[in-house]
């Protein structure tokens, strides 16, 4: 079991919650469980079947890009972040 | 000192000093080092990104004498081209999220930028739309657009990178605040020649639930110049661990840096955690001046006071 935190954009989605939990082993299973009882989250999350090119997410911290995508594992306790991809400077 | 005298004060950006942090340290094995951009002229590292971009818009025949230039920028880009824009003598529209700290935007006026507000609770990704809108509708406009402007990171390849490169005789992980991508673009690029095993490592801010209104995911934003995969890793640090990072550089080493710089310091130690020995290389942006109106130092809930607002 991993909790999950839902950034202000999707949590209409997902009838307000800041944060749920999910179960699964890597993080697309953590998504499709997500997916699987909120599938309001499906066009936003994913691209084709993909993680959406807009969408971060970190496991403890650490963006699963520079990781193993969306294969990285998650293990019980973890926690996650959903972001959008924000600029600076 | 060799430049003791300077033509004009777009001379003095860069060369940068290179100092060793001995009591941030985690590890007596592991050395670290911090590249001090807030003594560049404007007190950030983006007076290099200003003065490439203009230079280089100024070299191709781009930029005509007089054009107005307008940019998106949290503060720091923005002031740092107010400066150049200056003594170019171009006039210039900074788009800034209207949820940045007041000394940022009394800076840009005192500089004699002209001002136009983004909707505070889309961060810096709102400005980045607007000032796209109004280049678009205005074709009398120019933009450096420091997100997707190559002089970016080109600045840091020829500039950042190339200095650390030369100070050091060994580079292990360089960490750096990820915004546009320019500096971990460039200096990554450049360290990865001299030292091909240098781990590149991004610290990235966590933004407040306030400065996220975007409507959809698909709102988010990803700079053109940034090739996350070109990143060996990109660490998410929230405000508090950035207030507190910044308070250590503060109270141990003397360092005083802005957020991001606080961000880049918590980063780097927990990389440095997991290292036995090796050399880290840690980019502040900037000093703490612009942020001292901000509510944070003293606030009970340091999260809380800073959420309404866009850090870097």
């Amino acid at each position: 079991m991993a909790a999950v935190r839902i950034p202000p954009t999707l949590r209409a989605e997902v009838g307000g919650a800041r944060q749920l939990e999910a179960h699964g082993e890597t993080v697309a299973d953590v998504l499709e469980d997500l997916v699987s009882r909120h599938p309001a989250l499906a066009p936003q999350l994913l691209d084709d079947g993909e993680l959406a090119p807009f969408v971060n997410v970190f496991v403890d911290g650490e963006d699963i890009r520079t990781l193993d995508g969306t294969e990285t594992p998650v293990r019980n306790g973890d926690n996650l972040i959903l972001l959008p991809a924000m600029a600076g400077g | 000192m060799a430049r003791a005298l300077a033509p004009s004060l777009l001379d003095l950006v860069g060369s940068t000093p290179l100092v060793e942090l001995p009591r941030l340290s985690p590890k007596p094995g592991v050395r670290l080092y911090a590249k001090l951009e807030g003594q560049n002229p404007t007190g950030s590292i983006k007076d290099r990104v200003a003065k490439a971009m203009i230079e280089s818009a100024e070299a191709s025949g781009e930029l005509e004498p007089g054009r107005r230039l307008i940019e998106p920028t949290s503060g720091n880009t923005g002031i740092s081209l107010a400066l150049v824009a200056k003594l170019r003598g171009y006039p210039l529209t900074c788009v800034l999220p209207a949820s940045v700290t007041e000394e940022r935007r009394r800076l840009l006026r005192l500089y004699g930028a002209d001002i136009v507000d983004s909707p505070a609770e889309e961060g810096s990704n709102g400005a980045v739309r607007l000032a796209l809108e109004l280049a678009e509708r205005d074709p009398a406009l120019f933009m450096p657009f420091q997100y997707g402007n190559e002089a970016n990171p080109r600045a840091h390849y020829e500039g950042t990178g190339a200095e650390i490169a030369e100070a050091l005789d060994r580079v292990d992980v360089l960490v750096a605040g990820l915004g546009t991508g320019g500096t971990l673009m460039g200096a990554g690029e450049r360290l990865r020649e001299a030292f091909p095993n240098v781990v590149v490592v991004a610290a990235e801010p966590l933004p407040g639930d306030e400065v996220m209104g975007l409507r959809s995911l698909a709102d988010g934003y990803v700079p053109p110049i940034l090739d996350v995969s070109r990143l060996d890793r990109k660490l998410l640090v929230s405000n508090e661990e950035a207030v507190s990072g910044l308070r250590l550089l503060l109270e141990r080493e003397g360092v005083f840096g802005g957020v991001s710089s606080g961000a880049v310091v918590h980063a780097a130690r927990r990389v440095a955690e997991d290292l036995d020995e090796g050399v880290v290389v840690c980019v502040l942006a900037d000093g703490g001046w612009k942020y001292l109106s901000a509510g944070f130092w003293d606030a009970d809930d340091v999260e809380a006071s800073m959420e309404r607002s866009v850090w870097w």
